[in-house]
């Protein structure tokens, strides 16, 4: 059997097998889940039992004004201030609106009384009602029919629509195209992160348990560096897999128990719609049919055959610097002065990348997308406003030239650094490691 | 007939040079000691044999072939520093270090059940690196290095970290390997391990062989002529009238009428020329040549360098 295989194969194995890979992999979609699920299922539960609240109202400015909904049935009192407090804790009524007459002719305090905490939307909900009233008198004094302003607002709908050099027209989102990209540029530095972090442990591992020794006596250095950067991969790949399809699984099972009403309203549906549903709404007709546009503008084939290749180019090009900086120390404090160069055009990637998604097209977006450093982290994020073929071709045979760069400089950093131990290296060194023979 | 033949290997490091022109040969089936100070460059020869780095002049032969990838499987290399996988078990690691090395897998499961037999150690099949101790782990570690059944082995300091008893176990190990037709080269500071069980050494110091033989001859060569005779019976006292070409060098009463003496004697003289003058002064118990022993060959050779050395 190959021995780089078999190291992968070890590599993979022991880090699969860990209790700590597999409850990450579980709890990682459930966490993931109950983010979204929770809300959702608080708000059902909170609609159980209908809230009374009266309203002392000393100003009679807002009469009639609140409205029952399906949560509060107001009811309008004229009592004592103090037996009304009574009835409260008696539990007569579950809240008191207490409106006291106004210092300056205008109303603009009130006060709710509870015995237990009052609810946020109960106090929003009362605070929008009389600010409207008091916006209303204050416009009518001034000779302004309310009205009029209402029917001045309106909502713009502007559609986006692309060209393409077949004539053809697409609708597109550009809330969708700025999701997308900013989500899987994310998910690969986070990926390129964690695990080449995970490769320079390893490796920082391997030194200092003295077993390196044994093993470049069986293996060639640069043998066993390839074994455990592509058996990470591996890791990485099971367990972004396994979390794609836990999350998928548990959405299913969601949706399945509470309906696909339930399902429109997670706040991952909403942003797939780029913010244009309230939460409270039922998806109807009309946005389901919009989801399937939305669904249909967007060139999956391209985002997810370039996301792969981003990830694991990306990462190889990453994950042999790391290993380089594991085999340069001697313990994990002693890696911050090299991991900041190596970190910084990520970080710097992620950071532009807001930048990136106003102006994808412009030449600071295209120069970063080219740099293989940085390529893999803004290439994604311009993806789904498209980007010629061309480009795309140039960056990812660029990343890969990139990444047997690295692998090859790593390759020579290791091979010296693995068996070098006690000394406190510098650039300088390693520079001298790099033109050994 | 020469397992290994290594001709004026040359290793420098950026500020100092490791090996300066080292040629050694080491008899097929023998145990060569390679021996010197911390630092005189021992390792860096050890490593380019495992070839873990290469030397920058000179040729390495293995059984009359210049050294190459595919004999890595016909090494087995104990480092000074031991290391193992602390979290792997210690079964699984065995099979994977064995498998490295080109053994098949069913082939070394069968072969590490013999070991850990011999070793009395199976109950530790299934536990973890990290759960031994010490003396445990350095166990595990020798079987790892013999696994492949190399046909050259070499062992940096065996020794250290076992308690006299499994010191014991190990030198009969490596003694039945050698029967069995290993050759092995062995790197240590402990000299008496070396009279024990070297057939052959060779001392290097600063990157420099300054000696080389079998141990036999070594310490022939450098004898002082020194010889110790036990006494007993005493009858009356010699030493103004030991012959021509003998002095005296020490005397030690022991008890009423024993003693035991250290002489010289000047090269040309014969040993038995001096058994037959003592022959009336007592009944003579024990006669025997001082060799110097490789200890104080060692310290004798290094210090005449004028070498600071530190064992």
């Amino acid at each position: 059997m190959n021995k780089t295989l078999l190291i992968l194969q070890r590599e993979y194995l022991t880090r699969v097998k860990k209790p700590s890979f597999i409850i990450m992999t579980f709890l990682g979609p459930l966490l993931m889940a109950m983010l979204m699920i929770v809300p959702v299922f608080l708000a059902t539960l909170s609609d159980s039992g209908i809230k009374k609240v009266a309203v002392l109202d000393e100003t009679d400015w807002f009469t009639g004004k609140f409205e029952n909904d399906e949560n509060y049935i107001y009811t309008y009192v004229n009592e004592n201030l103090d037996s009304l407090k009574a009835k409260v804790l008696k539990g007569d009524y579950n809240t008191l609106v207490y409106i006291p007459e106004p210092e300056l002719n205008i109303p603009v305090n009130a006060m709710l009384f509870n015995a237990k905490q009052a609810s946020l939307s109960l106090k929003s909900s009362i605070r929008n009602t009389i600010k409207t009233e008091v916006e209303n008198r204050k416009l009518l004094s001034s000779g302004i029919d309310p009205e009029v302003i209402k029917s001045s607002k309106t909502n713009i709908n502007i559609q986006t629509i692309k060209l393409e050099n077949d004539g053809k027209e697409s609708k597109s989102y550009t809330e969708v195209d700025v999701a997308l990209g900013l989500i899987t540029s994310i998910l690969i530095y986070f990926f390129i992160f964690m695990f080449g972090a995970l490769v320079m442990r390893g490796v920082i591992e391997e030194k200092t348990s003295r077993i390196i020794e044994v093993m470049v006596s069986s293996v060639r250095p640069f043998q066993l560096m390839m074994g455990k950067i592509t058996g990470i991969a591996l890791v990485g790949l099971t367990q972004f897999l396994l979390w794609v399809l836990l999350t998928l699984g548990i959405y299913s099972i969601f949706a399945l128990i509470f309906g696909p009403e339930a399902v429109s309203q997670l706040p991952v549906g909403n942003n797939m719609m780029g913010q244009s549903l309230d939460s409270g709404q039922i998806a109807n007709n009309a946005q389901i049919n919009e989801i399937f546009e939305v669904i249909h503008s967007i060139n999956f084939g391209v985002i997810i055959f370039s996301f792969l290749i981003y990830f694991i180019g990306g990462y190889l090009l990453y994950a042999a610097l790391f290993a380089a900086i594991g085999s340069a120390v001697d313990n994990e404090a002693d890696t911050q002065q090299f991991m900041l160069p190596v970190s910084i055009p990520l970080i710097l990637g992620i950071i532009l990348s807001n930048f990136i998604v106003n102006n994808p097209d412009g030449s600071v977006a295209f120069w970063l997308s080219m740099i293989p450093l940085t390529s893999p982290v803004i290439m994604m994020v311009r993806i789904p406003f498209g980007v010629p073929y061309w480009e795309i071709a140039l960056s990812m045979a660029l990343l890969i030239m990139g990444f047997i760069f690295t692998t090859w400089l790593a390759a020579k950093i290791y091979r010296t650094g693995i068996l070098m131990y006690g000394k406190k290296v510098n650039y300088k060194e390693l520079w001298k490691w790099i033109r050994y023979q | 007939m020469q397992f290994i033949q290594i001709q004026e290997v040359t290793k420098a490091y950026a500020n100092h040079l490791a090996l300066n022109k080292v040629s050694l040969s080491v008899p097929k089936q023998t145990i060569y000691g390679l021996l010197g100070p911390n630092g005189a460059g021992k390792t860096s020869l050890i490593r380019i044999i495992n070839q873990i780095t290469a030397p920058d002049s000179g040729q390495v032969f293995i059984d009359g072939e210049l050294l190459h990838a595919k004999h890595i499987a016909h090494i087995g290399y104990l480092p000074e520093e031991r290391g193992l996988y602390k979290k792997m078990k210690v079964g699984e690691q065995a099979l994977y270090l064995a498998q490295l090395k080109g053994v098949d897998k069913k082939v070394a499961e069968k072969r590490l059940k013999l070991w850990f037999e011999r070793f009395e150690i199976m109950g530790w099949w299934n536990r973890k690196v990290e759960e031994l101790s010490k003396g445990m782990q350095q166990k595990i570690q020798f079987v790892v290095t013999v696994i492949h059944e190399p046909k050259l082995l070499i062992f940096d300091e065996p020794f250290s970290g076992f308690d006299p008893i499994n010191v014991n176990i190990l030198k009969e190990e490596i003694l039945r390997l050698r029967q069995e037709g290993a050759t092995i080269i062995f790197s240590t500071h402990n000299m008496s391990s070396v009279e024990e069980l070297c057939d052959n050494i060779a001392l290097i110091n600063n990157g420099n062989k300054i000696l080389e033989g079998s141990v036999r001859d070594i310490r022939q060569q450098y004898r002082t002529n020194t010889f110790e005779v036990h006494l007993s019976n005493v009858s009356s006292f010699f030493d103004e009238a030991l012959p021509n070409g003998f002095h005296l060098i020490s005397k030690t009463a022991s008890g009423s009428d024993e003693m035991n003496v250290l002489i010289q004697c000047d090269p040309h003289v014969k040993a038995n020329d001096l058994l037959s003058f003592l022959l009336p002064f007592g009944q003579i118990v024990s006669y025997k040549e001082l060799l110097p022993s490789m200890h104080d060959i060692f310290i004798q050779q290094i210090e005449s360098q004028n070498i600071k050395i530190s064992i």
